[in-house]
């Protein structure tokens, strides 16, 4: 066909051809640079260039509780809602490091107290709404509202006062802070903005918190994420369509995300994921269980690649309840006066085998812990801490000093002449926490002291914890979601939310306690890294020379996905796999 | 002929199963809770009589194991003969005798696991053998108790009509609609937190054998009912006997086929039922072992691929259930 074409053009016609094309071009230009603005100032990533089209399917093991991302607290949630919403500067889940997002650039003020952020132009919502700095100022205005009751909200307040949102012209939002803040940009990651010409009826009526749920109709729920609601089946999954609005391009000018869908099912177990995953029903699994990543190994066939990223910022921990409980639970009360004793819980922590928890629970993919960071937090963790292994003379030593001593039969005495024994209590569904409690119970009757488990539901559990304090020991984990160490501080604070061991303490009841407390805020208003870091480490020195919690094991992050999975790549940040799903594509 | 013959094999298997159960301690080389974490789900050891290098040995022995990475376990070079009456950890025999003398076992520092191990490196065999006097302790104790609840409900209500009768059937039927799994999960959301092994697992016993009465004592009324008005009970009446001498004398032999047949079947069942709590983690803790718990790590998938062994205890449940269920067919029988 084009050779007939060349053939046909004749003398007189070849004049014309370079003109002709010389306006195309510069018609074309115009039309690019057209297209440029009606588009809006995307930002290019450095991804491979991949190709469009194609779904991606992901088991997860439980339902979203909602879609409404002010309110989601849970991962399943959060999994899906964050595919489709964005925030204004995110953190590289790779780089562990900030980058523009909706804002193109930010500046801070010298003082540290004003942060002025430049908006993309021309950006839309996945309806075509245009986003602008009313939406932020919206946005923010909504984290913040106490009646609302975001669980982000105690972020967004630092030293307990609101942060000041100021529009100053349609893509330039200024905020004003009532303190210096440590973490500085990264306080902006994972705050979802907000689209107000849909959400500000329901937010000034009051029903906010109950809007965006599973059963909202898929254009009510709008965002600035790559993907937008498609359907959601109750029961089976949800499906998310590309949202052809998305202000991401690949080097080629070719706008993300390159798949057409994504599909959540719901499978019930990790077994049930991992499973779907080796029979090819689904293409990336997000968190494997040592076991079964044993198991795929096992079954390695090369059409799937299996990523093992080495440990990630979940520790897992036993506690002994030190809440005053004030004449209830005499019971548990009594056994307060050992769970006090700073020998008794160094003599614990000193029993305990975590290169045998590591080893037992996680298959050898895992890392004992001494401290409540773990080697994957490389930036912030204190490697002076000690790590002394198990010592069962040391242990009983530690004991004998604290006023313990030991019956004919080998069980431990208390001061007071009672046997030593106490319950732990732990989350039935979790398979590697009760077998942690397994472990610890064998480790502690070298003591003498008998253990007995108690497994419970999670949410009965957590009850426990949190309300009624009815426990002695418990095993939990805690993720951090970002390697900043600031977003732990809820669990080290006395009055922080997470301080499971004593909540609710009015004035700290320990030095340390104190100690901590002030560390805590100075590291808050800090801008300083290497300062930061100081106070840290001294944090994590207090808190395993106090042992509040007693830190065990961190498993490793274990993920996998087809090989033919372009541009996928997993990081040890929470959500591991699906961070960029934007630039995934399939070869 | 054949079918007396099967009777033989179940009476002769179960009497074998008791039997192996009771002496369980004895026949275990090792304390069921004691944890090898070197060896963690290591294969069933190999007994050999011939070595490496061809020699055929009289005495069998085992080589030891060698421990490399926890994927990385095997035979290692040293030679370890099997020991016969070999002095071991210490055991209650039937829960009342203690000793410490085991059926067999090697010398230190090798071990023998001739059913493998758990994930903590706990030999099955000892737990297999701990676990089914639980599994069937729970049984043998519920199906007494609620046969026995059963018994007096069931004959005061036969024995007594009107309003007693009402008062129990009814009862009989609260109970018989029960979902006891779901009262069992809430009672163990109101439980004590020292909640020993003995004393959780005689809780478990007690639910099911207290859910289970009503079904024994309606069967039982019912004889009662027919038997009341037999000639000779209402004869022995007029002569002045009292209640109890009726019952005794002559309700009670007439109820005792179907209290065997019920018995049989209840001991299975209810062996079942602590099996099954045991599996969803709602009957006996660790490390206290049951055929239950013990299975319950095949609901773990790399379990259920990887480690065939841990299946063990399906086997002998097989066989006691099928023995029970042989037996109570053939005491059906003749009443049939």
């Amino acid at each position: 066909m084009t050779q007939f074409r060349v053939c046909r053009f004749s003398r007189t016609r070849f004049l014309i051809v370079p003109i002709a094309a010389s306006l195309i071009a510069v018609t074309a230009l115009l039309a690019i640079t057209a297209r440029a603005q009606a588009d809006g100032e995307l930002l290019t990533t450095n991804a491979e260039i991949g190709r469009a089209g194609g779904g991606l399917i992901v088991a997860q093991r439980i339902e979203p509780k909602t879609l409404n991302p002010v309110m989601a607290l849970d991962i399943p949630s959060r999994e899906v809602i964050w595919r489709m919403m964005a925030d204004l500067v995110h953190i590289n889940r790779q780089s562990q490091q900030t980058e523009p997002a909706l804002a193109k650039a930010w500046k801070i003020s010298s003082d540290g107290r004003r942060y002025t952020l430049t908006l993309r132009r021309g950006i839309r919502f996945s309806d075509g709404h245009p986003f602008d700095a009313d939406d932020v100022v919206f946005s923010f205005q909504v984290y913040m509202d106490a009646k609302v009751g975001s669980p982000q909200r105690d972020l967004l307040l630092p030293g307990g006062k609101p942060i000041v949102v100021h529009k100053i012209d349609p893509y330039t939002v200024e905020f004003q802070l009532p303190q210096p803040y440590g973490p500085a940009e990264r306080l902006f990651d994972s705050i979802a903005m907000l689209p107000r010409h849909i959400l500000e009826t329901n937010y000034k009526e009051g029903t906010f918190p109950e809007t965006w749920q599973l059963n909202s109709r898929p254009e009510q729920i709008v965002g600035l994420g790559p993907f937008r609601l498609k359907e959601y089946v109750p029961g089976a999954r949800v499906v998310l369509e590309r949202n052809p609005y998305y202000w991401k391009s690949d080097r080629a000018g070719e706008r993300l995300p390159y798949l057409e869908r994504i599909t959540f099912l719901f499978v019930g177990t990790d077994d049930a994921q991992v499973m779907r995953f080796q029979a090819g029903e689904t293409d990336t699994i997000n968190r494997i269980s040592p076991d079964n990543y044993s198991a795929l190994v096992k079954s390695q066939n090369g059409k799937y690649r299996l990523n093992d990223l080495g440990p990630g910022l979940e520790y897992n921990f036993i506690f002994f309840n030190l809440n005053d409980l004030n004449q209830k639970f005499p019971q548990i009360s009594g056994k307060q006066a050992w769970f006090r004793d700073l020998n008794f819980r160094r003599a614990v922590s000193s029993a305990i085998d975590r290169p045998g928890i590591v080893r037992l629970v996680y298959g050898g993919r895992g890392t004992p812990l001494w401290e409540p960071v773990t080697p994957g937090n490389k930036l912030w963790l204190n490697s002076a801490v000690p790590k002394p292994p198990r010592n069962l003379d040391h242990a009983r030593d530690l004991l004998k000093n604290a006023g313990f001593s030991w019956a004919q039969d080998g069980g431990l005495l208390a001061p007071g002449g009672e046997r030593v024994a106490f319950s732990i209590m732990v989350a039935a569904g979790n398979a590697s926490r009760v077998a942690m409690a397994t472990i610890i119970q064998e480790d502690l009757r070298g003591l003498g002291i008998r253990i007995d488990i108690v497994p419970l539901e999670f949410r009965v559990m957590l009850d426990r914890v949190t309300q009624t304090f009815e426990y002695e020991a418990a095993i939990m984990g805690i993720a951090s979601g970002d390697v900043d160490l600031n977003s732990d501080v809820n669990v080290w604070l006395s009055t922080g939310s997470t301080h499971l061991w004593h909540l609710h303490e009015v004035h700290p009841a320990t030095a340390w306690e104190a100690e901590i407390d002030r560390l805590a805020q100075e590291q808050l208003i800090s801008t300083q890294f290497k300062e930061r870091k100081q106070l840290f480490d001294r944090i994590q020195e207090l808190i395993a020379d106090n042992l509040p919690i007693i830190c065990l094991a961190t498993p490793n992050i274990l993920v996998a996905a087809k090989a033919n999975l372009g541009n996928f790549r997993p990081a040890i940040l929470e959500p591991y796999t699906l961070w960029n799903v934007e630039e995934f594509f399939w070869r | 002929m054949r079918k007396s013959n099967q009777l033989r094999v179940a009476v002769y298997a179960l009497i074998a199963v008791h039997a192996v159960m009771l002496l369980g301690g004895f026949i275990a080389p090792y304390d069921y809770a004691v944890q090898n974490r070197e060896y963690s789900f290591v294969p069933p050891t190999r007994i050999h009589v011939i070595d490496r290098l061809g020699h055929f040995h009289i005495h069998p022995f085992i080589y030891e194991l060698r421990y490399d990475s926890p994927e990385d376990i095997e035979e290692g070079e040293q030679v370890y003969p099997l020991r016969f009456l070999i002095w071991g950890a210490e055991y209650k025999l039937a829960g009342l005798l203690p000793g410490r003398i085991h059926l067999f076992g090697v010398d230190e520092p090798a071990r023998i696991f001739l059913l493998g191990t758990d994930q903590y490196g706990r030999d099955q065999l000892s737990r297999l053998l701990r676990g089914g006097q639980i599994s069937l302790l729970a049984g043998l104790m519920a199906a007494a108790m609620s046969i026995g609840i059963g018994l007096l409900f069931g004959m005061v209500a036969g024995y007594y009509g009107r309003l007693a009768d009402e008062a129990v059937m009814r009862l009989a039927e609260v109970f018989m609609v029960l979902p006891w799994l779901y009262l069992l999960l809430a009672v163990k959301g109101f439980l004590p937190l020292n909640l020993g092994p003995t004393r959780g697992f005689l809780l478990v016993t007690l639910v099911i054998g207290l859910v289970g009465w009503a079904r024994p004592a309606r069967l039982i009324r019912g004889i009662v009912l027919t038997a009341k008005e037999r000639n000779y009970v209402i004869a022995a009446r007029g002569f002045g006997a009292s209640d109890l001498y009726i019952f005794r004398r002559h309700i009670l032999p007439q109820t005792m086929a179907v209290v065997l047949t019920q018995a049989t079947l209840l001991v299975t069942t209810y062996s079942l039922s602590e099996m099954t709590l045991s599996f969803l983690g709602l009957g006996v803790n660790e490390p206290v072992p049951s055929w239950g718990n013990m299975l319950a790590s095949l609901q773990q998938y790399h379990v259920l691929t990887s480690y065939w062994w841990m299946f063990a205890p399906a086997f002998p449940a097989i066989l006691v259930f099928w023995g029970y269920y042989t037996v109570a067919n053939s005491l059906q029988e003749p009443t049939q």
